[in-house]
């Protein structure tokens, strides 16, 4: 156990690195999803700003610094100021809750590889993004655009309806684990099935559920195939049309924190969180954050991929594939994992 | 540690403010708001009261009072539209015709 | 671990709460008081973790402030608040009502400083491991029957609310 100062410390420590790798994965996944969605459609993608387009990112971070900061004179300035911050500072928060490796010890410190450990972790990731709803709707009322406001109504409808299926589609891999904290899933997750499939939540009956996420959480960050909220042959840019610099700079960081942390928040629950493969040398086995990068990185691949392959909903299929397909499957699942591990106990 | 009677006088403020803001205010949405203030009161001193005695059982009161909140809310909220619809006004002071 | 500065988070939330409380019924834009309602039932989430019961906290953000109040919001988009910040903001029963409210607000502090004695001064600890396990317990085995009453109830008001909310069934 640590006393309160070192304790106080070493989260300090560890939110400052974990902020910082956060904050660069997003902007290097902008330059991953420029880069592999220009080679989907026979382009190069960035290749001007050092090799690769690599520097791209800082490229464009300059940019938005030092673009003029407009405030259109028609908006509803308290809110409109304050809407880019809420949703960065939403789509920041759940990272802390996030297990990506198991204990270390550095310098006489054992701690986890994850900022706090609570017990109601899941609840806290879930309560934090249904919050980031706020940034959205308050960005396209405060607007006073029709343009933004619609853009916000649609953004909130449906991060509510496809909140619904996300949230029961995570019940059954509560209902496995046992436990709401992202650590005991993970750990309810070693070992093997006949010696080389690992037993991670994917490949022990969730699959259906994966799936379910996976749509979900594609609706729930506002990406391709359903990305309405910003649709730009009818919408202009949705909710932040009357947003530059900055501020516009803020949405997008937050849609990849919240890519990032849906990503991580999948392979925590579905692929076994920092464990590796069952088999190979033993080195290879426990890499300490390896696996869950390569996993995230995995996730995310297949984000970009989606979005350089399908084209868009239409709002009601949107909505009736929300309720009438997602969430019938996500609780017929749920009663049936439910049945399983009833009758097995 | 905080004794258990502040959390009560805490409930009861957030009680009597929901209570005047239901009689007071005339908007519709700030009278559901207040409803939901009072409600909130009821919740605090349930889990206040849980905590003291160590009975989950007030924890539990509290999930059923979140059930009635949003099937009041989404109730609720409907009749506002309809309302809204029908008078193009949320002033309940308007509001006071049984049919159209 | 032992918690930490519990009388200074106590009243900081509380201030919280109280403070966004009444600016719910003070403010004359309904999406000011939303906003306000939301910090009101976040703060009051903060108590909740205080008081040993994260479970219901979380419930709290994911239910109230994340479900319920987007609905308000989403509410208050639909409909035109313009007019309704220019009306006259208290109805003609102010008078009775604040006096309504400060006679409640008595009723309370009295009770309280006639209770003060029943109850011990320290809220004792409870083990915070368990407490999901153990609501969920009395949820399904203790409050069967409420249970189901609660979800049939749930039932009704979805079926209510598109009735009423529906232009042609």
């Amino acid at each position: 156990m640590l006393s309160i100062e070192t304790y106080i410390i070493v989260s300090v420590i560890k939110t400052v690195i974990a902020l910082f790798v956060l904050l660069t994965a997003v902007a290097y996944c902008v330059w991953l999803e420029r880069k592999v969605v220009g080679h989907i459609q026979n382009r190069w993608g960035p290749t001007r700003v050092g090799p690769f387009g690599l520097l791209q990112p800082l490229a464009d971070g300059m940019k938005f610094l030092f673009k003029e900061d407009l405030t259109p004179p028609h908006v509803y300035k308290p809110l409109y100021i304050a809407a880019p911050m809420l949703a960065v500072v939403f789509a920041l928060t759940s990272i802390a809750v996030i297990p990506i490796g198991n204990w270390v010890t550095i310098g006489g410190v054992h701690t986890p590889l994850q900022i706090t450990d609570v017990n109601i972790g899941l609840l806290v990731i879930l309560g934090v993004t249904s919050l980031g709803v706020y940034g959205v709707a308050l960005a396209g009322w405060s607007s006073n655009s029709k343009y933004s406001l619609l853009g916000g109504l649609r953004a909130s409808a449906q991060m509510v309806s496809y909140e619904v299926s996300l949230g029961l589609s995570l019940i059954g891999v509560l209902i496995m684990a046992g436990s709401f904290s992202l650590r005991e899933i993970v750990d309810a997750q070693g070992g093997t099935f006949w010696g080389f499939i690992p037993r991670w939540n994917l490949f022990h009956g969730q699959i259906v559920a994966f799936f379910i996420y996976l749509m979900a959480a594609y609706a729930e960050t506002n990406r391709v195939p359903f990305d309405l909220p910003e649709a730009e042959t009818e919408l202009v840019a949705g909710y932040h049309t009357e947003y530059s610099a900055m501020k516009f700079a803020m949405f997008f960081m937050a849609e990849y924190a919240n890519m990032i942390t849906v990503a991580c928040l999948a392979s925590v629950l579905f692929l076994g969180g920092w464990k590796g493969l069952p088999f190979g040398p033993a080195w290879l086995q426990d890499l300490p954050v390896f696996w869950f990068v390569l996993k995230v990185f995995v996730f995310l691949f297949i984000y970009i991929w989606v979005r350089g392959t399908l084209p868009r909903f239409r709002y009601d299929q949107l909505m009736a594939f929300g309720w009438k397909f997602l969430l019938p499957l996500a609780i017929a699942n749920l009663v049936i994992t439910a049945l399983i591990v009833a009758v097995r106990a | 540690m905080v004794p258990l009677s502040y959390y009560l006088v805490l409930s009861g403020i957030l009680f009597a403010c929901g209570v005047l803001g239901f009689l007071i205010k005339r908007n519709i949405i700030t009278i559901f708001m207040s409803i939901e203030l009072m409600l909130n009161g009821v919740n605090l001193s349930f889990v206040a009261f849980a905590a003291q005695w160590h009975a989950l059982s007030g924890q539990v009161f509290v999930f059923f009072v979140m059930v009635v909140a949003a099937a009041e809310s989404a109730v609720g909220l409907a009749i506002i539209i309809a309302v809204y619809r029908t008078r193009q006004t949320l002033n309940v002071d308007q509001i006071n015709l049984l049919k159209l | 671990m032992q918690p930490v500065a519990t009388t200074f988070f106590f009243y900081f939330l509380s201030a919280v709460t109280v403070i966004s409380g009444i600016a719910v019924i003070t403010r004359r834009n309904p999406v000011h008081s939303a906003l306000a309602l939301i910090v009101a039932l976040l703060g009051q989430a903060g108590l909740y973790l205080m008081l040993y019961a994260p479970f219901v906290a979380g419930v709290q953000i994911i239910l109230y402030a994340g479900g319920i109040m987007v609905l308000f919001l989403f509410v208050i988009m639909l409909v035109n608040i313009e007019r309704a910040q220019k009306e006259e903001q208290f109805n003609k029963q102010w008078i009775v009502g604040i006096v309504a409210a400060l006679a409640l607000g008595v009723l309370f502090v009295l009770v309280y400083m006639k209770g003060k004695g029943l109850f011990p001064q320290t809220v004792a600890q409870l083990p915070e491991g368990e407490n999901t396990q153990g609501i969920a317990m009395l949820l399904y085995r203790d409050y069967m029957f409420a249970f189901e009453i609660a979800s049939l109830l749930l039932l009704v008001a979805i079926i209510g609310a598109v009735v009423m909310a529906k232009k042609r069934i």
